[in-house]
């Protein structure tokens, strides 16, 4: 493919950043968006260009979503940009997700578990009316009920499953995970490559490969063992320390997706499990990025492979939303000269057919 | 890990958790810091986040998250450093100079009383409060038997 250097846009093109510099800002009359409103009003837009940007920085997330006007994808290209000019300085100790401070916790496997099912702040069971009180500024809403805590403990519910050997235990590899952002995909590609190139893919590209799986595309049948949201601490241990110190805290969500299998030459029928682990609060995302993690282990298992969702490299090569938009956007780019070469043949093609039943006439 | 290092992983984790105004909010009442000299930044970077595969299985890269560290040396020899998450510079050199001069053990005591024993109160306070929360939307289930 190849383009050719046009030149003579320069006035126009920045005439058109001004004007997007005004349609951006809106009307002047109206008070100005501060970034601080967006973390705090708009948290799971932030969750999500976090998790696609693949970089956790509410502020910058902000940041990123007022300068996009709002376009997630735009604004997860702006965070995947910036962190390009950052360096780095090493990698954390995996999170232990067992001992997150839970927000919320809920099980469709299990009504009493220890730990109990914790709603938190949900959309689930709402009437999804609009509701018109938020059109007009108020009060600010009164502080959320409180009730004593306890000292309750939440263990994982794959756990209480593993225990009983009903569950198929994780691998329990110890070697060094590959990086997307340091080596490029390769295939086969390697469980930890696969939930990590999930974890920064396209929440609708997810859903909706997620959604094939139950619909028939992969045999499939899951049940959500848990969902748990909530804080995680963040442990390094830098070189010239040389011991481990807690650095922060992050949000993230985790579904372990319980799935069936009926067993092969080498594993009794037993439950095996998807998993999605993504930045803030984003469930939906969480429950695709677990159900396209169980579909893709179909040939690990020694499941036939018949679907576009257990196709890894259908899935991995198209799920990251940056680099699938900046392929579809070139389309937009000036095409002028290879254009003209297609316009070409297509005249030389059209002539030739048409001269053709002339020269069969006797 | 001999106890020194584990009071120095605990106050650390503690000033990389409170925000730059929460910190200098308390050195009001703390005595005054020893002068430092930076040895390293403050300078902003990130940390690759990892997760394990069904949460206990096989690591794999979640996310990267910006981290910022500072490393300063206090007159007196003491090394002090930090890594906190954010790119708050100010808060990562007065974290680096807070256990610098945390770790001379004449200015210790009064450190802990007036900097990090409040910060660690004052977390510990946010936590049970969000604790709170979280367990008054625990579904508390009957069944028709106990309905009897």
């Amino acid at each position: 493919m190849a383009y050719v250097a046009v030149k003579g846009g320069e006035r126009a093109i920045g005439n058109a950043h001004a004007w997007l510099a005004e349609t951006r800002r809106g009307d002047t009359t109206l008070a100005e968006l501060e970034v601080p409103q967006i973390v705090q009003q708009l948290s799971l837009a932030v969750d999500r260009v976090m998790a696609e940007g693949s970089c956790y920085d509410r502020d910058l997330a902000a940041l990123a979503i007022k300068q996009s006007k709002g376009d997630l994808i735009e604004a997860a290209f702006l965070l995947r940009a910036y962190r390009t000019t950052l360096p780095r300085f090493g990698y954390s100790t995996p999170l232990d997700t067992a001992a997150m401070r839970i927000r919320r916790r809920v099980s469709a496997t299990y009504k009493d578990l220890p730990g109990g099912q914790v709603l938190g702040p949900t959309f689930d069971y709402t009437h999804r009316l609009l509701d018109f009180a938020l059109a007009a500024a108020g009060e600010p809403p009164a502080p959320a009920p409180e009730a004593p805590a306890g000292d309750t403990e939440s263990p994982r519910v794959t756990e209480l499953l593993s225990r009983e050997g009903l569950m198929r235990r994780e691998d329990d590899a110890t070697a060094e995970p590959a990086d997307l952002t340091r080596q490029p995909l390769a295939f086969p590609a390697a469980r930890p490559t696969r939930l990590q190139n999930l974890a920064r893919g396209d929440e609708g590209f997810l859903l909706g490969l997620g959604y094939s799986t139950q619909r028939g595309y992969g045999n499939s049948h899951p049940f959500v063992g848990e969902i748990r949201h909530g804080t995680v601490t963040i442990c390094l241990t830098p070189p010239e320390l040389g011991f481990e110190i807690e650095i922060g805290e992050i949000a993230v969500t985790e579904c372990q997706m319980v799935n069936q299998f009926h067993g092969s030459r080498s594993e009794p029928p037993q439950f095996t499990r998807g998993y999605g682990l993504v930045l803030g609060h984003g469930e939906r995302k969480a429950m695709s990025m677990a159900l396209v993690d169980r579909a893709l282990q179909a040939g690990d298992l020694g499941e036939d492979r018949t679907a576009p969702a257990q196709d890894e490299e259908f899935v991995l090569l198209h799920s990251d939303n940056v680099e699938a938009t900046g392929f579809v956007e070139h389309l937009k780019l000036p095409h002028y000269v290879d254009f003209q070469s297609e316009l070409e043949v297509v005249r030389r093609m059209r002539a030739t057919a048409t001269l053709q039943p002339e020269q069969a006439t006797p | 890990m001999p106890e020194d290092t584990e009071s120095r992983r605990r106050w650390m984790g503690i000033l990389a958790r409170a925000s730059h105004g929460a910190i200098q909010a308390r050195l009001g009442a703390a005595p005054a810091l020893p002068p430092h000299t930076r040895l390293r930044g403050p300078e902003t970077g990130l940390v690759m986040v990892r997760g394990r595969a069904g949460g206990d299985g096989a690591a794999f890269n979640l996310s990267e998250m910006t981290v910022t560290r500072c490393a300063v040396t206090l007159h007196g020899g003491n090394v002090g450093h930090a890594y906190v998450a954010g790119r708050d510079r100010q808060q990562a050199e007065l974290a680096a100079a807070l256990d610098g001069a945390l770790q001379d053990a004449t200015l210790r005591p009064a450190l802990m009383a007036t900097v990090i024993e409040p910060l660690a109160a004052a977390e510990a306070e946010a936590v049970a409060r969000e604790a709170r929360k979280a367990a008054a939307t625990r579904v508390q289930f009957f069944t028709m038997a106990n309905m009897r």
